[in-house]
């Protein structure tokens, strides 16, 4: 497109906003599109908004290139429509439609003011169509990205659920760990052990392993770096709740426990943790 | 009689200090006849291997000066450093703040105490 032949186009959506913006909008509440009034308002002010910065945009002859400057503006618009509606449920199609739905007041727009001149309304037409799907495009992008967003920090959330470290007694500690254990979260958990030891000063950690059903090689060497960091802090490591599964593949990947106190429940760990600290436990005698 | 020596240290130990505080700490012990030396390590965030097998040095040294050592306040960044290093500090031994040290000390001291008397009442 020529200079002279984009001119036209900032001038005529400029022009004909208000008209654009009723014929947009009653394209947009087709079929499939949701319906509501506080958001048809919303949506009016939206339309309105995106009209006044494309025509700027448009103003300076570039309507092929939207990673330019000059776009900028338009894009923010679309990528809070997206990342909004994104959150408030919406299928990126619909979101995408929010733009597509633009073409057909423009194309009848132009097609009006170039009723006799085939050529330039035939060339108008189809940098609008162009434009108009880079732009929609857009905002499918951003749309995935913010669904990308929302994922990884539900799954640093989950992280952080499954990796807590309890107080049983006066000086221990209990790690419950349930789940599979991969690389990252062992990490984690070996991060927070140590941390809840220096805060809490308390010289037993127990860690359970009742809840995890498989535990490869990398997951073992974390577990005894644990212990073995734990040991060199000061404090004990005391690893219970290893099911007979987990006991075959432990020995069967050669993993070296020798050095590492080992209990089959909670229970008969939390005992030795007592008896460490000099503690017993004593039943009553019945009444 | 027990005299407790606390060594506090406080900046990023680079090997020439590290060495230093070898020549210093061994020498203070022989002057005041100390027989228990907590070393505070809580405020070093970087250990590397040269400073692990000097706090094995102190240690050994130490024991043949008839002191005890504890180490102490050790960060869990470091531990895990050492441990990746795989360095495990055989015969240091550790608690995990002052007030534990101290007490673990004075436990020691009197074990050894304990075996004196019981060999000199022979």
């Amino acid at each position: 497109m020529n200079a002279t032949d984009a001119s036209r186009l900032p001038e005529l959506l400029e022009k004909n906003e208000e008209r654009l913006v009723t014929e947009w909008t009653r394209q947009m509440n087709g079929p499939d599109v949701r319906n509501d009034a506080l958001r048809a308002r919303e949506t009016q002010e939206q339309c309105s908004e995106m009209i006044r910065l494309m025509v700027e945009a448009t103003r300076s002859g570039n309507v092929t290139e939207i990673n330019a400057a000059e776009w900028n503006p338009t894009k923010d618009l679309l990528a809070g429509i997206s990342r909004a509606r994104a959150k408030q449920g919406f299928t990126p199609a619909e979101v995408a439609t929010f733009v597509f739905s633009f073409k057909r007041p423009v194309f009848d727009l132009i097609q009006e003011h170039h009723a006799d001149q085939a050529e330039l309304m035939m060339s108008e037409v189809w940098a609008m169509s162009a434009l108009l799907d880079k732009l929609g495009l857009y905002t499918t992008e951003v749309y995935q990205k913010s669904r990308e967003e929302i994922i990884a920090r539900q799954q640093a959330d989950m992280l952080e659920l499954s990796t807590p470290v309890v107080k049983l007694w006066e000086g221990i500690l209990a790690l419950p760990l349930i789940g599979t254990l991969d690389s990252a979260r062992t990490q984690v958990v070996m991060e927070n052990l140590l941390q809840s030891i220096v805060e809490t000063g308390a010289e037993v950690a127990i860690i359970d392993i009742t809840g995890v059903p498989t535990v490869d090689t990398l997951v073992s060497q974390h577990l005894l770096k644990t212990v073995a960091a734990t040991r060199l802090m000061g404090a004990e490591c005391i690893i219970s709740g290893i099911r007979p599964q987990i006991a075959q593949t432990i020995v069967h990947l050669g993993v070296d426990l020798a050095d590492v106190v080992t209990k089959a429940t909670l229970a008969d760990a939390f005992v030795l943790a007592l008896k460490k600290r000099g503690a017993t436990v004593t039943r009553q005698a019945a009444k | 009689m027990g005299d407790y020596l606390l060594v506090t240290i406080q900046v990023d130990m680079h090997d020439r200090l590290a060495l230093t505080l070898q020549d210093d700490l061994t020498t203070r012990i022989a002057q005041t006849k100390a027989r228990a030396v907590l070393i505070d390590i809580s405020a070093l965030d970087v250990v590397d291997s040269f400073i692990g097998r000097m706090l094995v040095s102190i240690s050994a040294m130490s024991r043949i000066l008839d002191a005890e050592t504890v180490v102490v306040g050790m960060q869990p960044a470091v531990a895990i450093t050492l441990v990746e290093l795989g360095l495990s500090l055989q015969g240091v031994r550790t608690a995990l703040n002052v007030e534990k040290g101290m007490a673990m000390l004075r436990d020691l001291l009197d074990a050894s105490e304990e075996l004196k008397d019981a060999g000199s009442s022979e």
